[in-house]
């Protein structure tokens, strides 16, 4: 998963991504905020909500308390 | 005798709903629903570490800035790998400078080739032809290109394709023969013979009843 590398660890772009969802954002919001692609920040956060490090909430997406933790390991605290 | 012409039934058509497809690339997984409300330029090349696929990779990204502008975003294909894929495109900025900016399909299992009928077996069973499939902000297809191996596509046709569809789209007009920018449009034919009459007297450029144009 292009979120996360082989070591179970979040990779770059889901930092930026989870980053920008600490407030909870709409997909075009965290594309703007992260300088990224629409249509890749449409692939990436699916894959965070599966890998439930992100939730959507009324068309929103929003960083969960997993998410929070593995930004956390990863040295970015909220 | 027979003339039957075979038509592969999953032959994608002009204005029609894009083929959806979920697919591995380098930049993740990706449905062509993500793309929703940009133009794509989806195109396939015949196989990565090759010549002219190379070139092609290298005017397409080069092309890249131009089509943003336009709302439009590239998405190559081929059937190798995505390990492979990677490998080329790393390969492409350490010998020519040039980054890759757009995704690339890893089709191995040919699921999108076959899709939008990419390959050519009298070609190639193995490769994809190169083809080009511009789709709109709706998903809807709006024009295919179809190159064969030996033969470079022209970038710059590609991006005077897609401002021909953009110009028809928001002024509801036609583009005559290597139409470019700034060159006058066609005027839609009128359908009626009264639309006709009012034609000849609308102020347009006008040869004859069906063939005006004008300046956008």
């Amino acid at each position: 998963m292009p979120c996360m590398n082989n070591n179970g660890e979040i990779t770059e772009m889901a930092r930026k991504i989870l980053t920008a969802m600490s407030e909870s954002a709409s997909l075009p919001e965290i594309a703007a905020k992260t300088d990224v692609p629409l249509y890749r920040i449409r692939g990436a956060v699916r894959e965070l909500v599966e890998a439930g490090l992100a939730a959507e909430q009324d068309q929103n997406y929003v960083i969960t308390e997993i998410g929070a933790a593995a930004l956390k390991k990863s040295g970015i605290s909220l | 005798m027979d003339t039957a012409i075979a038509v592969n039934p999953g032959f994608p058509r002009l204005n029609q709903p894009a083929p959806a497809f979920e697919a591995e690339t380098t930049h993740g997984t990706l449905r062509l629903e993500d793309f929703q409300g940009s133009w794509v330029i989806l195109f396939s090349h015949p196989a990565d570490f090759t010549p002219v696929c190379t070139t092609e990779f290298v005017a397409f990204a080069e092309l890249a800035p131009e089509l943003k502008k336009r709302g439009v975003e590239l998405c190559g294909l081929s059937i190798d790998s995505t390990y492979s894929h990677i490998a080329w495109v790393r390969n492409i900025e350490q010998i020519f400078g040039v980054k890759i900016p757009f995704p690339i399909i890893a089709d191995l299992n040919k699921d999108v080739a076959t899709l939008y009928g990419m390959v050519m077996p009298g070609e190639s069973k193995t490769e994809t032809s190169r083809c080009v499939f511009v789709i709109d902000p709706k998903g809807i297809l709006r024009a295919m290109i179809y190159y064969p191996l030996t033969t470079g596509r022209n970038t710059q046709e590609i991006l005077r394709l897609i401002d021909a569809l953009q110009a028809t789209d928001k002024h509801g007009i036609a583009t005559p023969a290597n139409w470019k920018p700034g060159d006058k449009v066609i005027v839609p034919p009128p359908r009626t013979t009264e639309d006709a009459e009012e034609r000849m007297r609308a102020g347009y450029e006008t040869a004859d009843w069906y063939f005006s144009k004008k300046t956008l």
